[in-house]
């Protein structure tokens, strides 16, 4: 029996009517065309389709779009047209930290994270923060080297604007 | 792969779950965290008539002390167990054990009660029960009844809740003056599954340790509490010797399974390793 459900995507207010075994990035890819959360496994491994579900990263594979019911969602799409992840998208663009691209969504909604609680993390911890998220590309070094750069530029701002 | 076609409910209480599942005739799975279920269901490992939702349910969450036991409702998720100060205080070996559980995003989803429950003999969590003699609580029709961790992990992904039972929460008794722990474990890669892992806790007194209780995990169908291991520490100061005679002792506790990649003496080995590793490196926490 399709189920209905409301929640908030990217703040707009979404109303949809789902099978039970939809999952949310199914939900976000299909029925709102939001195609920037990628799907690679299915199964939680990958990390490609990542988003912010009530302030926190989740797979979205791994959660149905029943259980995100009344909840917030956050997509790629709505990180970028905020602005929050400007910087990010720029030192992922200096550094080179992508070349196919596909794990890039992914990969900037884990770094996103990682620097909204941790303004100052080690190259250990952006290493562990990007554990979850597979890259077939750039062998990782260029993403570290980039969130590490995002992170000490938003550090000297911070330490201009005092 | 897309999961195939199943019925949804919400439960609000227990009762209303045990129900649910009764009337689905048994052709049901309780979702928590959904971490380990969703991708089952997607790699088609199990079709279920019916999920039935656990995650609204009041009496499964909330982390509080009673009577030197801190109760920790099933649905805690995993990265409560990392930052909660009263888990840190009172379940330790849960804290420590938490930054080896998968990636930062699943451990925002994943639940310590669905990960006991799930019972994967490659998992953290449950050897941390183990080590630090928790309890389980869970649900039935007949009552409420809590079940020793030594005694509940029966088998591969077998525990002692009977089908359409529910586990409510986890009671762990707090530590007592001159506690220490360890945990490690050894995995090809982070966050990937442990190819072998230790858990270990016990009472450091000026005489020697105490209370030593060893879980290891990935070693076989379930955690293994390494008695011979815990018999060879009682009333020793840890010292190279000690640790040696612990490591030895391995032989006896454990049976790995053998498999051409990993042969069972290969496990034998880095169980041996890992338990020294940890041994040399036990941090008190009260």
């Amino acid at each position: 029996m399709k189920a209905d459900i409301t929640l908030t995507v990217n703040g707009e207010a979404v109303r949809e009517t789902v099978e039970p075994r939809t999952s949310l990035a199914d939900l976000l890819r299909d029925n709102l065309r939001l195609t920037g959360t990628h799907l690679g496994c299915e199964m939680g491994a990958c990390g490609a389709c990542l988003v912010m579900l009530d302030g926190v990263a989740v797979h979205a594979c791994l959660v149905l779009a029943v259980q995100a019911d009344g909840q917030k969602v956050e997509t790629i799409e709505g990180l970028n047209d905020s602005g929050l992840i400007k910087d990010l998208q720029e030192t992922f663009h200096d550094r080179n930290a992508l070349q196919c691209g596909f794990c890039t969504n992914g990969m900037l909604m884990s770094a996103y994270a990682l620097l909204a609680g941790n303004s100052d993390p080690s190259r250990d911890e952006i290493r562990d923060a990007l554990s979850g998220n597979y890259c077939r590309c750039t062998g990782y070094e260029a993403i570290v080297d980039a969130i590490s750069a995002a992170a000490d530029h938003r550090l000297n701002k911070a330490k201009g604007a005092q | 792969m897309k999961s195939p076609a199943f019925e949804y409910v919400r439960a609000e209480s227990v009762a209303d779950a045990m129900s649910a599942y009764a009337e689905a005739d048994g052709d049901a799975v309780y979702l928590s965290g959904g971490h380990s279920v969703v991708p089952s269901l997607a790699l088609r490992l199990q079709a279920p008539a019916l999920l039935i939702d656990l995650s609204n349910i009041a009496a499964l969450s909330g982390i509080s002390l009673h009577d030197g036991w801190l109760r920790i409702g099933a649905m805690t998720r995993h990265v409560q167990a990392l930052k909660d100060p009263l888990i840190a205080a009172h379940a330790p070996l849960f804290t420590a054990a938490a930054p080896f559980v998968a990636h930062p995003a699943i451990r925002n989803r994943g639940t310590l009660g669905g990960s006991l429950a799930h019972a994967d003999p490659a998992s953290e969590f449950p050897a941390a029960a183990v080590a630090m003699r928790a309890e389980l609580e869970i649900a039935s029709s007949q009552g409420i009844r809590r079940v020793p961790a030594d005694d509940f992990f029966v088998d591969i992904y077998e525990t002692a809740i009977e089908p359409g039972e529910v586990l409510q929460a986890i009671h762990v008794p707090s530590p007592v003056a001159g506690q220490v722990i360890g945990f490690d474990e050894i995995a090809r890669r982070r966050g990937d599954y442990a190819m072998v892992g230790a858990a270990v806790q016990a009472v450091s007194r000026g005489s020697g340790l105490e209370d030593v209780s060893i879980a290891l995990f990935s070693v076989g169908n379930h955690p293994v509490r390494a008695r011979k291991a815990q018999a060879a520490l009682t009333g020793r100061m840890i010292d190279a010797d000690a640790i040696a005679d612990a490591q030895a002792a391995l032989e006896d506790d454990l049976d790995p399974p053998d498999d051409p990649q990993f042969p069972a003496s290969m496990r034998l080995h880095l169980a041996r390793v890992l338990l020294g590793r940890v041994l040399a490196n036990l941090e008190a926490v009260a």
